[in-house]
């Protein structure tokens, strides 16, 4: 692979086509046929087609609804009123648009949710790609380590961690982060072990290859693919995690998550009197995304594995 | 709850057998020792963990604790006590892995109980609640994935695959506040809250009867959430056997096709199941957490609400320790019962 990459640095004799160029053709090619593949699968383009939606929704914010509305001071609207014609979504306790609550808060929970599984992705492909390199000891006790985190129930963890840290959106990302790898450490594992058989490692440790290019430039693409499939899937995950968490209250209370909206909701005992859709908004909004990222996950992974592709 | 979580537990689950196939012990004895001696080691590790979080990670614990410095002397006093803090690290921990096994958790910031005393009124409820929930998440969601998966691609497998995947995507206090508010709220057919209508509970039957009429809301948010996952799973890991030859062999002999499935299919694929169910209480109790706050159900889950916006350390401590006993004794019982159903672990 490296001997391959030096040759290509050198100025081409014939300027017809580069081995860089023929790489790219390659891997353009390729993601044709992925789109192709994943264009039949009919959820995974529902899915998608939501997420692009909401994603619009939250980069567009600021041109959707004014950010003054999340004030309570400039909140001039009957409080816990049902649906108007100003207040499409009626308003909430103190007067302010549910509606624009929840597009400023689309903002917050995607945020959450994908910066945590980024955190949960680093330390999930790390530990797995290391378990899988460093076989015996160290791959065992880093599985014996993983093991324990599956073990520890998810949420009292995440309480006791944003407790003892304090309440805020960084607070947030790294217990949810922190809490959430150990699956994909061990499916990456399992799949890194895979890749570790194959001869073109054997070869590029026969080159003199170190651990550090073995793994990150022989595994990690390889588990690559797999590893995508998992975030998106991690994403729904972590977006529940962060609705379960701002709802108990331990979310940042000024920068207001589909969570903390119905923690304002239920805490208040608003929403049994008054404007329901201040409580149904939130949660099918976190519905529909979280089933989004579910169906666009699964479609991933039935292009990855085609024994899956029968479900 | 969190879908990669459930993936990851899967694979846990699938590996598991072969697992100890590797391992190769000698005999049914040890490799239950080995399984007794890894759980007894992970509680070690949660309770080291334990200890770090809350007395060693904050550079000055009892000022963390106190949150900018609302507490009284008393209180702080309390704390140092409590938490054991001046003296050596190695004694501080040695301390705490005495009273915790003498069962001494502290006392409430809240009300000055000892800890123990208040988790040990809260654990019934929770018990019950869990509990019941699980049998018949259980019981249903393994039940329709059998169906859904044995007819895959029939209208029971659409139907119920689609409704399985919507609850699974639910929060569940959401499911809970949404019931609250049409079956009593809206309707006020079911109780909003609580766990009896009466101080203390009525008595005989009719207690009996109120408590279950209290229990039926929660219980049914914590079933249809679970059950979503049960029956996934069940479907999926039934779907894994169907190619398999060794059905082909009990359908040439003659067998009738529920036969087939009942002695045959299910049997197999109940293996991952009966380990992911195990594995999942974790998440049960994270529901349970929610659910109880939405109900009011007097249970751990309430407590810990409760704890977390005072906040009341002694109380979460204790709670995360016990939450995290359950899962890990949990785990446990359904790495024996696989030892004891599987042969494949059993002869290893």
């Amino acid at each position: 692979m490296s001997t391959q990459v030096e040759t290509t640095q050198q100025p081409p004799v014939t300027p017809v086509r580069s081995g860089k160029r023929i790489a790219w053709d390659r891997r353009r090619r390729a993601l044709a046929r992925f789109w192709q593949q994943y264009r039949k699968d009919r959820n995974g383009m529902i899915g998608l087609a939501i997420l692009v939606l909401m994603i619009a929704v939250a980069l567009a914010a600021p041109l959707l609804a004014s950010s003054r509305g999340l004030n309570p001071i400039y909140a001039t609207a009957t409080p816990n009123a049902g649906p108007s014609w100003h207040y499409p979504l009626g308003t909430d306790g103190d007067g302010r648009s549910v509606l624009t609550e929840l597009i400023w808060g689309s903002r917050i929970s995607l945020l959450i949710g994908l910066s945590a599984t980024l955190l949960s992705m680093v330390i999930g492909a790390l530990i797995g790609i290391v378990a899988g390199h460093f076989g015996k000891l160290i791959g065992n006790l880093l599985m014996r380590f993983t093991d324990w985190f599956l073990v520890i129930p998810f949420l009292p963890l995440a309480i006791v961690l944003a407790t003892t840290l304090g309440k805020s959106l960084g607070v947030i990302i790294v217990v949810i982060g922190i809490t959430s790898w150990p699956g994909t450490a061990r499916i990456i594992r399992a799949q890194a072990l895979a890749v570790e058989t194959r001869p073109y490692l054997e070869r590029a440790r026969a080159l003199g290859a170190g651990h550090w290019h073995q793994m990150t430039k022989h595994v990690l693409p390889n588990v690559m693919p797999l590893l995508l499939a998992n975030t998106i899937l991690t994403v729904a995950g972590t977006i529940l995690a962060e609705t379960t968490l701002s709802f108990l209250g331990l979310g940042d209370p000024t920068r207001a998550s589909w969570g903390q909206m119905l923690n304002e909701g239920f805490s208040t005992g608003g929403m049994l009197a008054g404007n329901q859709l201040w409580l149904i908004a939130p949660g099918v909004a976190v519905i529909a995304v979280v089933m989004a990222f579910t169906m666009v996950g699964h479609a991933l992974e039935a292009i990855l594995d085609p024994k899956l592709r029968e479900r | 709850m969190a879908g990669a979580m459930l993936d990851g537990a899967l694979a846990a689950a699938r590996e598991r057998p072969g697992e100890s196939t590797r391992r190769g012990g000698t005999g049914l004895a040890r490799t239950l020792g080995v399984k007794i001696g890894s759980a007894v080691v992970t509680l070690a590790f949660v309770l080291v963990f334990n200890f770090f979080l809350f007395r060693v990670l904050p550079a000055d614990p009892a000022r963390n604790l106190a949150h900018g410095g609302t507490l009284t002397a008393a209180q702080m006093a309390a704390i140092n006590r409590t938490f054991g803090i001046g003296l050596p690290l190695p004694q501080q921990f040695w301390n705490y892995v005495v009273q915790t096994v003498q069962g001494n958790l502290g006392r409430s910031f809240q009300n000055q109980l000892p800890v123990s005393q208040l988790i040990g009124q809260a654990v019934w409820p929770t018990v019950l609640l869990v509990g019941s929930s699980t049998v018949l998440s259980t019981v249903i969601g393994v039940w329709m994935g059998i169906r859904a998966g044995w007819r895959r691609g029939s209208r029971f497998d659409k139907i119920s695959t689609g409704v399985n995947n919507t609850l699974y995507a639910m929060p569940d206090f959401w499911l809970g506040m949404v019931l609250l508010i049409v079956f009593a709220s809206h309707w006020a057919i079911f109780p909003a809250s609580g766990m009896s209508s009466s101080v203390g509970g009525g008595t005989g039957l009719a207690g009996v009867g109120d408590v279950l009429w209290h229990l039926t809301l929660p219980c049914i948010v914590l079933t249809l959430v679970y059950l979503a996952e049960y029956s996934l799973v069940m479907r999926s890991s039934l779907i894994d056997e169907l190619g398999n030859d060794y059905l082909q062999t009990a359908r040439a002999k003659g067998l009738r096709d529920a036969l087939v499935r009942r002695q045959h299919a299910v049997p197999n694929a109940l293996l991952p199941s009966i380990t992911l169910i195990m594995l999942n209480l974790g998440f049960v109790i994270s529901g349970a957490i929610t659910t109880e706050t939405v109900f009011s159900w007097p249970g751990l889950g309430l407590l810990t609400y409760h704890a977390l916006n005072y906040p009341d350390y002694p109380v979460l401590e204790g709670a995360f320790l016990l939450f995290s006993a359950a899962v890990i004794g949990a785990n446990l019982i359904a790495d024996l019962l696989l030892t004891v159903l599987d042969p494949r672990v059993r002869q290893a």
